[in-house]
């Protein structure tokens, strides 16, 4: 809900150069340099206080919007391929959905009652926080997302992301951490707001 | 005394032995399936740290969507009086497969004929009792049936997840800092298997002590070098007390509820929870105002590897500067 204070890095699996690199934060520095929006770069964005907005933008594509610092993710199925050019804050995402099989034999069921998740690659990252204090993630960051759709017997709706970061540069091995949204009634909540250096 | 007694031992007998119609419920619900859930899973710790391995601070019941009655509960723990002798091996109740810090191993029941999963075992370590989850179709027990730990659980598969269903449970701790949940608790919890990685997403209701669901997610990684081995609880005294003592506080007399937001800087509201400290405008209203610590001085490092041994994890390395504000 607030950013941690400068030095802690409780959980995360990080090296002494990650370290380094987050004791030297300066969030005046990230504001003077218009980098506020270093910690909402998508390894970083799903565990900041923010609603979503999932929709299709075409039939290959779907839109993650976030309303903590007005973020857009393009989630690319088929045989999608990133455009040239440099690192982007959200990255390249492609997406592709997880169908469980049956049994050898066993009939299949129709398609509307197939179950499965929504796997998610997203690498051509630009570097920026893996938690907003500062602690940091490299370029060469792949983050690889499960998104599965939880239905209570209430019915109440959330969607559970399972997130593994790898990054070689800061980390000492995989991040992986799960995250929970809660599906609204409508979106009466939603509240865009800028980007916050802290 | 008689009826019992015959109750008693028709238990005894028929629990081990699964009645035909339940085999061939759990064999339909098992064709089809091909996600193996069996194995030993480790806890990597990646979130929650402090909550999960040291245990949260006293006061610190920020992120629960708790009421006023479970606050009250709450304030009156001493963390000393889990080591009294008859308190030490009480084990906490299922929830704490993801609130906990243990690794978990799931052993399933195969009907031998059918090849049908029976039922689905997760054991851990020390102080969490077995949970097993009924995948066989069975009725829950009367509501009058005894509450346990490790409540009544029954599975259903939705594609490659088991979905369960867990009551009668005993009333126990939520966190390690003396936050409830009550015996009326159910649960629904979800284990989804993506690679070698098994989440875990339990959602607790509780008519007496929250005013929302509370759901809590934790990823194990497959790991078959995990320890999970029972460890037996064997109670003995380890602080000496008077007979009858019982470590409390009464209520408004707990001098550390404070610590924790006065450590962060944050609002004593912020750190009481609640269920509408727990979405992002309560964030906004907080961040408005809040100005946090210069630098982090507790916990800092917990979790990450570059932890000093026997310190409370605030520096990070042997001769580390603290961090500088």
């Amino acid at each position: 809900m607030v950013t941690p204070p400068k030095g802690d890095y409780v959980s995360l699996p990080i090296n002494a150069e990650a370290k380094k690199v987050a004791d030297a934060w300066d969030a005046a520095q990230d504001v003077v340099g218009g980098d506020q929006c270093k910690a909402y770069g998508a390894p970083g964005l799903m565990r900041l206080p923010t609603r979503l907005r999932i929709s299709w933008q075409n039939d290959t594509t779907l839109k993650v919007e976030t309303d903590a610092g007005t973020q857009t993710r393009l989630l690319h199925f088929g045989d999608w391929k990133p455009p040239a050019g440099g690192a982007t804050r959200q990255g390249n995402t492609t997406a592709q959905w997880e169908m469980r099989q049956g049994r050898r034999g066993a009939p299949q069921p129709p398609p509307e009652q197939r179950f499965g998740n929504l796997k998610t690659v997203t690498t051509g990252l630009m570097a920026g926080y893996l938690r907003k204090n500062g602690v940091p993630f490299s370029e060469k960051t792949t983050l690889t997302e499960y998104w599965d759709l939880l239905r209570q017997p209430t019915g109440e709706q959330w969607i559970v992301i399972t997130t593994v970061v790898e990054d070689q540069t800061y980390l000492t091995r995989t991040w992986i951490t799960s995250l929970n949204f809660k599906k609204e009634a409508n979106g009466s909540k939603w509240d865009p707001s800028a980007c916050e250096a802290s | 005394m008689k009826m019992t007694v015959l109750t008693a031992l028709a238990m005894l007998v028929s629990a081990p032995v699964f009645a035909q119609g339940q085999v061939e419920a759990a064999a339909a619900a098992t064709r089809g399936q091909i996600i193996d859930l069996a194995g030993s899973w480790a806890n990597r710790l990646h979130e929650d740290w402090i909550e999960r391995a040291p245990g949260p601070h006293i006061g610190d019941y920020s992120g629960l969507p708790i009421n006023d009655e479970a606050r009250a509960y709450a304030d009156l723990y001493q963390v000393s009086m889990q080591n009294m002798p008859e308190r030490q091996c009480i084990l906490y109740t299922s929830q704490y497969i993801v609130m906990g810090p243990q690794n978990l191993r799931i052993e399933p029941d195969v009907d031998p004929i059918s090849g049908a999963i029976v039922a689905l075992h997760m054991t851990g370590t020390v102080d969490r009792g077995p949970h097993t989850v009924w995948m066989d179709g069975r009725a829950h027990p009367s509501k009058n049936a005894p509450h346990t730990p490790g409540g009544f659980s029954t599975g259903v598969w939705q594609g490659g997840t088991v979905v369960a269903q867990t009551t009668h449970l005993k009333a126990g701790l939520v966190w390690r800092n003396g936050v409830p949940h009550s015996d009326q608790a159910t649960i629904t919890e979800y284990y989804a298997r993506h690679g070698d990685m098994l989440t875990i997403t339990m959602i607790l209701n509780d008519p007496i002590y929250y005013e929302e669901p509370f759901i809590r997610n934790a990823t194990f990684e497959l790991d078959p070098q995990t320890r999970v081995l029972p460890e037996p609880c064997e109670p003995q005294v380890e602080i000496p007390r008077a007979p009858g003592v019982v470590p409390h506080y009464l209520p408004g007399e707990n001098p550390y509820l404070n610590e924790f937001a006065e450590t962060f800087n944050l609002p004593l509201e912020a750190v009481r929870g609640g269920a509408a400290t727990t979405y992002p405008e309560y964030g906004k209203k907080l961040r408005s105002t809040y100005k946090p610590p210069a630098k982090c001085t507790v916990y800092c490092c917990g979790g990450t590897g570059l932890t000093v041994p026997n310190t409370n994890n605030a520096a990070c390395r042997e001769g580390d500067a603290p961090p500088t504000p």
